[in-house]
Formats: C-alpha cells, sequence, structure tokens
C-alpha cells in the first residue's frame, strides 16, 4: 500500500514538472533571449554565456533609441484593449441580464448571433474595414481599431456573462423587496455582489483577447498613433540597419507579457470557470 | 434545460432556480402567445425592456461583422484596385474565377486544411492528456498547474511565434546544438528556408498556444462525467483504458465536439504565427494570409474581397459538416429551450 502511494506520489510529481515546462519553457525560453548581448545571440546555447547577460535590450525599449516605438505601442494597446473591454463587457452585461433574466422573442438569435460573430474569420473584415476607414478618416486611430474590437470581445462576453447570470439564484432579489428593500437597493445589495465576479471574469478575459489582436493592429494602422504592440513588434527594426532586433524583440515580449501573467497568477481560479461556463455548460 | 451533456450536479442545484422561473414565465407566455391581444402589460414591458437592454449589443455585432462581409460581397464583384481608383470595373465573377483557376489558392488552401487538421488533431490528444493531469491532480498543486496552463492560453500570439522562431532560427537558436544527435538535425539546418520544417515549428507554437484552451474546454467535459460511473467500471474490473474508452469519452462526446470544432474553426484562420515566421515563403502560405496580401499589401480591394468572401465559406462549410454531419450541438441548453 505504502509502496504504491509513494510511487503514486513520484509519478504525480513527474506529471506536475512536466506540465510546468509545457506551459512555461517557451517563455523562459524567450526571457533568457532577452537577456543576451548582441554577439552572444549566435551562441547556440539557451542561457547567456556566462557573465554577459545584459539588461541593454530592455534599455533600448523603455529609455534608448526604440523608446519612441515601443512605448507609444504599449500606450495604445494598454488604451485601445482597455476601452474596446470596458464598452464590450458593459453591453454584454446589458444584453446578458436581458438574456438571463427577462422573457422576450428573439433571445435565442441573440446567442447565435454572438455565436456566429466569434467564429467570423476577421481577415474577411479586414478587407472592407480598411477601406471603409480609409474612406472616412477611421485608419490609424483608436476608434479605428476599438471598433472592429467588439467583434472579438462582445460575442465571447455574452456567453460568459448569460452562463453567469444564468446562475445567480435571482429570487434572492425578490426576498429582499419582501423584507422592505427598494428596487434599487434590492439590486444594489443582493445581486450585484453575487454578478460583479462574472463581470470582472468576463473583462479579464475579453481583455486577453483584445490584447491578443494582431491582424486588426497590422491592416488598419500605418503609424505610432494607434499601432498596438503585437503588430509594432512584427515592424521592429533593429538598433542599426545590420543588427536583427532580435534583443530588443524579446525584450518588449515580456514586457507585454507581464500584465498576462499577473492576471492569471491572481485569477486563475475564476478565468478558468469563466472559459469553462462560456463554451461548454449542461 | 434539454442537453446532450448531463448537467453538473454541484452547479446545476445552484443554478436551477433562475432557469425554473423563467421557464414558468414562458409557459404562461406561451399560453398568451396563442393569443396574442392579451398580453399582460407587464409581459410586453419585459419584451421591450429585453430588446431594449439586448439591442445595443445585438446591432453592433450585426455592424461589425453583417456589414463587412456584405460590403465585400459587393466589392468581390468588381476589378478594383486603391491605387488606380478610376479603372475600377463590374466584371462580375471574374474575382472568383481568376482565384479558383490560380494553383495558389489551391496550395494555401491545402496548406490551411493541412495545418487545420494536424494542429487540431495533435491538441485533442495533448490537452485531453493535460485536463486528465487537472482533473485528477492532488487540491494542492490543481491551482499551480492551472496558473501555468493558463499562461500559453493568454499570452500573445506574435509573442509564441517569437519566441519558437528565435528557439529554432539558425542564427539565433539553440534547437539545433541541443538536437544535433537527431538524424537530419545539424548546425546548419535552417528550419525556415523549406516548407516542412518551418511548417513545423509553425504548427508547434499554434499547438503550445491553443492547447490550453481545448484542455480546458475537455476539463469541463470531464467534471460532467459522474463519478458513479467510472467507480462501478471500476468495481466491474475495468482497466483504466477500457474506463476511458467505455465510459468517460462516450459520456463527454458533446464536450470534444464543441471543443474539436471551435479549435478547427480557429485554426482554419491561423495568421500570425505564419506572418511572423515565414510571411508566407516556401509554401507556407495560408488563406488568411493570401487576402491579407491581396488587399493590405497589394491593394488589390476586388480580388481580396472575393479571397476573405471564400474563406468566409470555407468556415461556414465547416460549421454546416460539423452540425448537420457530426450533429454538434453549439448552442446546446445555452440557447434557451
Amino acid at each position: 500500500m505504502t509502496n504504491t502511494s509513494t510511487r503514486n506520489k513520484v509519478l504525480w510529481a513527474v506529471a506536475t514538472v512536466l506540465v510546468l515546462i509545457y506551459a512555461l519553457f517557451p517563455v523562459v525560453s524567450i526571457l533568457a533571449t532577452s537577456f543576451k548581448t548582441p554577439s552572444d545571440l549566435t551562441s547556440g546555447k539557451f542561457l547567456p554565456s556566462s557573465g554577459t547577460a545584459t539588461t541593454s535590450n530592455y534599455e533600448q525599449i523603455l529609455v534608448g533609441d526604440a523608446q519612441g516605438l515601443f512605448l507609444s505601442a504599449l500606450r495604445n494597446s494598454i488604451g485601445i484593449s482597455l476601452i474596446a473591454t470596458f464598452i464590450a463587457v458593459v453591453l454584454a452585461t446589458l444584453c446578458a441580464y436581458a438574456i438571463a433574466r427577462l422573457d422576450f422573442p428573439g433571445k435565442k438569435l441573440v446567442l447565435t448571433t454572438a455565436l456566429a460573430v466569434s467564429i467570423f474569420p476577421v481577415i474577411s473584415i479586414v478587407t472592407p474595414l480598411f477601406n471603409l476607414w480609409r474612406t472616412i478618416g477611421l485608419y490609424d486611430t483608436w476608434l479605428g481599431l476599438i471598433i472592429p474590437y467588439l467583434s472579438l470581445t462582445l460575442p465571447i462576453s455574452i456567453w460568459t456573462l448569460a452562463a453567469f447570470f444564468r446562475q445567480i439564484p435571482w429570487e434572492l432579489e425578490q426576498a429582499a423587496q419582501v423584507d422592505g428593500a427598494t428596487t434599487w437597493q434590492a439590486f444594489r445589495k443582493a445581486i450585484v455582489p453575487l454578478a460583479a465576479p462574472g463581470v470582472f471574469t468576463t473583462a479579464i478575459i475579453a481583455f486577453f483577447i483584445a490584447w491578443n489582436d494582431f491582424v486588426y493592429g497590422i491592416s488598419l494602422t500605418s503609424t505610432e498613433a494607434a499601432r498596438p504592440v503585437p503588430a509594432a513588434l512584427a515592424f521592429f527594426t533593429g538598433a542599426s540597419q545590420f543588427e536583427a532586433p532580435t534583443g530588443a524583440i524579446s525584450a518588449a515580449a515580456i514586457i507585454v507579457t507581464i500584465p498576462i501573467v499577473l492576471l492569471v497568477l491572481l485569477f486563475q481560479r475564476q478565468i478558468v470557470s469563466g472559459l469553462t461556463s462560456g463554451a461548454v455548460k449542461g | 434545460m434539454t442537453s446532450a451533456i448531463p448537467a453538473r450536479t454541484t452547479t446545476a442545484s445552484s443554478g436551477e432556480p433562475g432557469p425554473r422561473l423563467d421557464a414558468a414565465n414562458e409557459k404562461t407566455n406561451g399560453k398568451t402567445r396563442k393569443a396574442p391581444k392579451q398580453y399582460s402589460d407587464r409581459a410586453r414591458a419585459e419584451r421591450r425592456l429585453g430588446w431594449i437592454l439586448a439591442g445595443p449589443a445585438f446591432i453592433i455585432m450585426l455592424l461589425v461583422t453583417l456589414y463587412p462581409i456584405l460590403q465585400a460581397l459587393y466589392e468581390s464583384l468588381f476589378r478594383f484596385r486603391l491605387t488606380a481608383p478610376s479603372e475600377r470595373e463590374f466584371i462580375g465573377l471574374g474575382n472568383y474565377a481568376v482565384i479558383l483557376s490560380d494553383p495558389v489558392w489551391w496550395s494555401d488552401l491545402w496548406t490551411t486544411v493541412l495545418i487545420t487538421i494536424v494542429t487540431v488533431a495533435v491538441e485533442l490528444v495533448l490537452g485531453f492528456a493535460l485536463a486528465l493531469v487537472m482533473h485528477k491532480a492532488l487540491k494542492s498543486v490543481r491551482g499551480l498547474l492551472r496558473t501555468a496552463i493558463l499562461v500559453p492560453y493568454g499570452i500573445i500570439t506574435v509573442v509564441s511565434a517569437f519566441a519558437w522562431f528565435y528557439a529554432f532560427d539558425i542564427s539565433s537558436g539553440y534547437v539545433n546544438s541541443w538536437f544535433s544527435w537527431l538524424p537530419g538535425i545539424d548546425e546548419d539546418l535552417n528550419w525556415f528556408a523549406q516548407g516542412p520544417t518551418a511548417l513545423f515549428v509553425i504548427m508547434a507554437s499554434e499547438i503550445w498556444k491553443t492547447t490550453p484552451f481545448i484542455s480546458l474546454l475537455l476539463l469541463a467535459g470531464l467534471a460532467q462525467v459522474p463519478d458513479e460511473l467510472s467507480e462501478a467500471a471500476k468495481v466491474d474490473g475495468a482497466t483504466w483504458w477500457e474506463q476511458m474508452r467505455k465510459v468517460i469519452i462516450p459520456n463527454m462526446k458533446a464536450a470534444i465536439m464543441v471543443a474539436v470544432l471551435f479549435r478547427a474553426l480557429d485554426a482554419f484562420r491561423i495568421f500570425d504565427n505564419v506572418f511572423i515566421m515565414t510571411n508566407g515563403a516556401y509554401g507556407t502560405e495560408v488563406l488568411s494570409l493570401l487576402a491579407y496580401r491581396q488587399s493590405i499589401s497589394r491593394l488589390e480591394i476586388g480580388l481580396g474581397s472575393a479571397v476573405s468572401v471564400l474563406l468566409f465559406l470555407c468556415v461556414l462549410l465547416i460549421c454546416f459538416v460539423a452540425i448537420k454531419l457530426f450533429k454538434v450541438d453549439l448552442a446546446g441548453s445555452q440557447g434557451g429551450k
């Protein structure tokens, strides 16, 4: 008995380590690259050669000559993603409340539309928008990205929130009213605390999706005015014409991964439940 | 709440009161629906409020997708280059004829299909293994595992593409020196100078980034398989493999189907990894990249729109096949009744 349980423990330890290597290795790999000096990049080794590790790549993009390029892209990414997330979550909250709570014809139509939009090939939207945005002046602006980002963030927000709201015991609201609370008080005191975690989780998932966008970013922007980080990375050039921008891109990649890792560390439980309840629910 | 998936015991009990109230409402309304003139004021107000709340989201979703695809459909009927707007000319289905008779379309379609099939197949197996580990893991490491697995899920695809690219790249990579003992790999292997090896790295990056999503969906499916069933099978002397094949997998078929369909549609739209690693060189071009190259790089709006429409039709076809042939119930009980 003890024998099998020790063996089990070892097996579980091995499985855990394997999963951790799987999940984190590429991140560690680019982290290691971000500390290499230009001459060390071709060493063929995983880690920077001993004694040569440098933070110069980070300096280059944060305070050095690539600063304008990277910091403006970072500002665009944060601003555009946050606004697109905020609008999507507000609209989706109203929509999901109606779906979970009210009886109206077309409920199924709204959900089906959300599903259809979420499987829509992004590139099919880009071509006509590219043309239209140039005509009406939305090309290379924040608004010009926020609007198409809604096609990414809105559908998943509606599904995730509808799933969350279905699990809320709404009769609490009536119970509070019976106990003498006004409609607004009942809503605020009984329902909001139950709904808030779902709204918050949805916001994180929507933010991930907006933060990840690349196709809209490279197609609908052309300058630092609106170009988000993923698109900027693809157009990064080295410190000099003859130098590959490997180090700078790696450093930038690590910086934009930090918020993701922080959100995941803080809210893994909520994110998992949000992802699974929205997609498959019995 | 009719569903192919047996309801999760815990959440179902907490979630039931809501839907039950709704069901009651629907019933009374079903009766009034037969005599439409007798809507109670309350029901009418509820319908109105429903659309006031859901309407804005609904309209925006239509505006950002339906409108562009109709516009693309219209523009695909013209010979139209942004650099020569005066030469715009109606050519009917001419663009489609040009595309479908061009071997580039067919080779890109094949590459896209190949990537979709290989990545989804690998992800299904890998994702299932990950889901099993997370499902059975001890409480103490469960949080750690889920946190780790969410890192690839949350990471930017472009970042993943660069990470894999730099690891394999002939000048900045270390893979060649690590694996030089394998036949076919040596210091001079340039992974991105020929189709098959480039596709291998592209798919590896795609698989790494998206397997967590599929494994979380499968994890939710696993949680819906009643423990008593596999316990009973175990008591009856079933081996681990028999439990999997006869009890667990059949019971989570719906979850598997949904996961596969979602991922297949997503993989079919692959763009970021290919753009970063090869930009479509050496036969690695995919359909999304072809559309991008036509409209954004070459400003051939007519041709690009036609590719976009064809790509959209491919996605519709995949959906149609999945739903009609494999009976995937995407909306499930989520859709309401």
